[in-house]
């Protein structure tokens, strides 16, 4: 067939498949190789003269120039006093290449300077027609010109050759010394001469060849240059005077605060008082304090991010001032999707492979992990690919890498994924096993178990158990993990993009009721784990919560109570936990955690701590003041939900077999009730457990006593100072914690995170199952919440009036009736025989649950 | 988790053998350990023996799921496969059907699988012989039963029914609180 002949040069020959798919372009050749032909030849008579009025214009410039500097020297010499010093200067100045408005030239001159004066002395006297034969273009050629232009300039002016510009320069400075002596009139007539030159020098420019362009060009832009700095100079000046003078942010009236005008006059305040803030010393306003700022700010930060104060107030605790800018700008927008590489079925190469092939832009998530991939951008929806549904991976945010990282799982052995649902970490974790040992996913809410379940399969996990458990009744069911991962529930602080409404809805009692709950599971997970194994005894704890309360408090307070140890996490980034957070100290090794920022690293806050158990021996409760005034206040908030710390771990006393105590013991005026209740309790369930906790209690009895002394045992060597700075600032916070109780019983009597106890016996018994996290309210559920409120007026009651025993006595009899009552109902209800008897006494339990009410009232 | 009667035993391996002949017992015979099946709930779970015994130790009512679920059987008494049960099934189901790209999206809503968008089929597969339904890149997403022999398909006009559709992955989304 051949090929199509280029009849059309315009028409491109088509490209497509058989052909040649890139056509070799045209060769391109060095400017230099073009012109050197050109330089051989000669020049006509036009370009002849043409090159002779070009050089003569370019000795006028040259001209100029110098009586330009010489100009500006004479300025510059009436502001020194010095005339030596002058002198200097402007040696210097000529030496280190002229003034800056002629550097450009100069220089290029000085650097083929001895190249200049060889063709000068070669061409002696006719530089000029030597200088118009060259051609212009050529670069080295115009450097030869300009040396040409100037030395004929100079010719004219006062140097006969262009032998050496320090010649030159040596002229100039005795121009300069004459001038000196001359009075400032003839500076200025010089000043003057030189601007007429200039105006006449454009008018001859305009005139000149289109050739010459180049040059009256850069002599505006040299002009140009000169007025922008001076302009700039001074924009400087008075900027400088400016900040200077209004640096000091003015402090806003009353009425402008109570009439805020837009978000953009907020952010800018947060924006000064930022400023301000970070050298206060000297931007304050006088007579303004840094209270006063601080609150500003807060007030300000609450408006333009819409956060809530309490909120707020903990982070600007956390955080100094600018950071705490960048966090909550960093917490306004989302992280970048991240996906997991499930490796039970791919690999990150294939399933990157893939993904680009369905219009997925995407990378690697960072050298850090070798299983994550960002999504930058998708045109199909990344939950719902056939890769997906298969299972080859997994949208899961970094930050969620991070704790299954630090706990580095190993094949063959036993974990424990104690809040697991949707499944992502613990899947991550048989995928590490490589789907060997065995794997527990345990999470308190059964529908989001059902989230694991899905998972699971879809992610080809095989071999993992999903349970149903409330986490701190884990211990109870199996123990022994070599590992154990506690991504407990928190109030997601680190995650204010995800889930905006935490910015609203925290306060002080959700922190509370967050850590409490998060210490009772962290003690739990650390009771699950086995310190003998071999491979493991590490426990991870993470929360998506940045607040250290939640974290280093948690993590200390379990360091006090058990054997553990912290280790080093094994992640080489994020930043070190808190030793120190306003009054707390906590133990030094708690740097050894690590905490991540959405504004530092790009991933959802986070925190991750990793432990190790040296020791399966539960030690020796102790009262530790802080932390118990910091828990009767929690349990005061949540006595409602009749999840005291001491009931629930009575609980997990009577079925370990480590015979010690966990906790003290209320106090000795609670004794006998408690005793009875206890047996109550018992003896509905079972009589061997009644023995136990008899036994309990005579030991606990005994140890009562050693209380006080057990100090020392303690795992983790903290200052008697600190703990005392600790009370003291936990004895307020009780303080604060049980007025609000009495003022919020109730809004309080809403909040039900835990477990009652005796829901607990009761579902033990009956084997039917209540939910502690349900929404749903059965009656039944009231009538514990009323009793439970009676329980917490009588804590109060106790705590304020311990002259009236006798009357409390008397509740006490009637309330533990009451519960005995409710027990005997409710057991009879679940087996389903209500009958008369029943319903009379339920009605009395209510009539006495309303009196009680009204004492509790009364007082 | 009980042990599976008789006959359920019965009815469970009838419907595996389905899908993957003969090599049910390779289900049953492994080099790491023994499995068995489990029933609870009328769900039937694969689960090795070391796992079940850790199993054991959680409560019924608290014990959401162990192992791998293979299916359910119905208030009939007839045994149905869940898409969760395509780990096992997959890699030994004899007889495969590849559907082109195209078609892919389409089965995945739970749509059977039609003449024109098979991609291959295995040679020689039987009418109503349980097949395990794959991607062009050999991506299992679900498993059918044939309605055509492999002859029958090349002259099958182009909207006709090759495979009814029995499971897909899609289901992992579109029912995943019944996958339990």
């Amino acid at each position: 067939m051949g090929r199509k002949a280029k009849f059309d040069e315009s028409k491109v020959v088509k490209k497509g498949p058989g052909r040649k798919a890139r056509k070799q372009p045209d060769p391109i050749f060095r400017k230099e190789l073009l012109e050197d032909d050109s330089e051989n030849k000669k020049l006509s008579h036009r370009q002849k003269q043409r090159a002779a009025r070009r050089a003569k214009k370019k000795a006028e410039i040259a001209e100029k120039r110098k009586a330009l500097k010489q100009a500006k020297k004479n300025v510059k010499e009436k502001n020194d006093d010095n005339e030596n010093e002058e002198n200097l200067n402007s040696d210097q100045e000529i030496e280190g290449g002229f003034t800056d408005d002629n550097k450009e030239w100069l220089t290029l001159k000085k650097n083929v300077k001895t190249k200049a004066k060889m063709q000068s002395e070669s061409d002696s006297g006719n530089e000029m027609s030597s200088a118009a034969e060259r051609d212009t273009d050529d670069d080295d050629e115009i450097e030869d010109e300009e040396d040409a232009k100037i030395s004929s300039g100079k010719e004219k002016y006062k140097v006969g050759t262009l032998d050496d510009l320090f010649e030159d320069s040596d002229n100039d400075n005795e121009d300069e010394n004459k001038s000196d002596n001359e009075n400032d009139t003839s500076k200025l007539t010089y000043d003057s001469d030189s601007s007429d030159g200039d105006i006449k020098d454009d008018d001859d420019d305009d005139e000149g060849d289109d050739d010459d362009d180049m040059l009256p060009i850069e002599k505006a832009n040299v002009k140009l240059k000169k007025k922008q700095k001076l302009d700039k100079k001074l924009a400087d000046e008075e900027m400088q005077l400016n900040i200077s003078k209004q640096d000091i942010f003015a402090f806003p009236t009353e009425e402008e605060l109570q009439n805020p005008t837009s978000l953009q006059d907020i952010h800018q305040r947060i924006k000064d008082v930022v400023h301000v803030l970070s050298d206060f010393n000297h931007l304050k306003q006088e007579g303004r304090s840094r209270c006063e700022y601080t609150d500003l700010l807060l007030k300000d930060l609450c408006m333009y991010y819409s956060y809530n104060e309490f909120l707020m107030e903990v982070l600007m605790q956390i955080f100094p001032v600018q950071e705490l800018v960048e966090f909550l700008e960093a917490s306004e927008v989302s992280r970048p999707v991240t996906i997991r590489t499930n490796s039970l079925k791919t690999r990150r190469r294939d399933l990157a492979q893939a993904l680009i092939n369905r219009g997925v832009n995407l990378d690697p998530v960072g050298k850090w992990s070798k299983v994550g991939l960002v999504i930058y951008s998708s045109t199909v929806p990344i939950g719902a690919t056939p890769e997906y549904l298969a299972g080859h991976y997994i949208i899961q945010g970094a930050s969620s890498f991070l704790p299954v990282m630090a706990l580095a799982p190993q094949e063959n052995e036993r974990i424990l994924d104690m809040c697991a649902a949707p499944g992502g970490k613990a899947s991550h974790i048989a995928a590490i096993m490589k789907n060997t040992g065995a794997l527990f996913a345990n999470d308190a809410n059964k529908d989001r178990t059902k989230a694991v379940v899905g998972n699971f399969h879809r992610l080809g996990v095989v071999n993992a158990i999903v349970c149903n458990y409330d986490g701190r009744q884990f211990p109870d069911v199996i123990k022994g993990f070599d590992r154990v991962l506690l991504d407990a529930p928190c109030t997601g602080t680190g995650v204010i993009a995800k889930d905006p409404s935490v910015k609203t809805t925290k306060d002080q009692k959700d922190i509370q009721r967050c850590f409490n709950l998060q210490r009772q599971l962290l003690l739990a997970a650390i009771d699950c784990c086995n310190a003998k194994s071999s491979t493991g005894g590490y426990i991870v704890y993470s929360t998506c919560s940045i607040l250290p309360e939640e974290n280093e408090w948690v993590v200390n307070y379990a360091l006090k109570r058990r054997n553990v140890k912290l280790v080093p996490t094994g992640l080489d980034f994020g930043t070190e936990g808190f030793v120190k957070y306003r009054h707390h100290r906590f133990h030094p090794s708690l740097k050894l955690t690590r905490r991540f920022y959405p504004h530092t690293h790009n991933m959802d806050g986070f925190f991750v701590a990793k432990l190790r158990k040296f020791s399966n021996v539960i030690p020796e409760p102790f009262k530790d003041e802080d932390d118990e005034a910091a828990e009767t206040n929690n349990d005061k908030v949540s006595q409602e939900n009749g999840d005291t710390n001491s009931t629930e771990q009575k609980d997990i006393i009577a079925n370990s077999t480590h015979t010690p105590l966990k906790r003290l013991a209320p106090p000795e005026t609670k004794e006998p009730q408690k005793k009875k209740k206890i047996r109550d309790n018992n003896s509905e369930e079972s009589k061997v457990t009644e023995t136990i906790n008899v036994k309990r209690n005579k030991k606990h009895r005994k140890k009562k006593n050693k209380m006080k002394g057990k100090e020392g045992n303690l795992q983790v060597g903290i200052s008697s100072q600190e703990n005392n700075s600790n009370k003291n600032n936990e004895t307020e916070d009780s303080n604060k914690g049980d007025n609000s109780y009495n003022i919020d019983s109730e809004n309080k009597k809403k909040l039900q995170p835990h477990t009652p106890k005796l829901a607990k016996i009761v579902e033990a018994s009956s084997e039917v199952k209540t939910q502690a996290h349900a929404g749903t309210e059965s009656p039944k559920a009231k009538n514990k919440k009323k009793s439970k409120v009676i329980k917490g007026n009588q804590v109060n009651v106790m705590n304020s009036l311990p002259n009236k025993k006798e009357s409390n006595v008397s509740n006490k009899v009637q309330f533990e009736a009451s519960k005995k009552l409710k027990n005997k109902l409710k057991k009879k209800k679940k087996i389903g025989q209500i009958n008369e008897k029943n319903k009379n006494k339920e009605t009395k339990f209510q009539q006495m649950n309303q009196k009680l009410k009204k004492k509790g009232k009364s007082k | 988790m009980k042990v599976l009667s008789e006959e359920r035993t019965r009815i469970l391996f009838e419907k595996l053998t389905k899908y993957i002949g003969v090599n049910v017992k390779l289900l049953i015979d492994r080099p790491d350990g023994t499995y068995c099946f489990r029933e609870k709930k009328d769900r039937v779970y694969y689960i090795s023996e070391r796992l079940l015994q850790l199993a054991q130790t959680v409560k019924p009512e608290h014990l959401v799921s162990a192992g791998t679920c293979f299916g359910k059987f119905t208030k009939t008494n007839k045994f149905r496969l869940h898409i969760t049960a395509l780990t096992y099934i997959a890699p030994y189901a004899p007889y495969k059907i590849w559907v082109k790209p195209s078609a892919e999206q389409q089965f995945l809503y739970g749509h059977h699988v039609i003449k024109s968008g098979l991609g291959r089929i295995t040679e020689n597969t039987p009418k109503h012989q349980g097949v395990v339904i794959n991607t062009m890149s050999d991506i299992p997403i679900g498993f059918g039963v044939t309605s055509r022999t492999t002859a029958e398909c090349r002259h099958a006009d182009p909207l006709a029914t090759i495979a009814f559709h029995q499971a897909d992955i899609g289901e992992y989304i579109r029912s995943e609180d019944t996958l339990i």
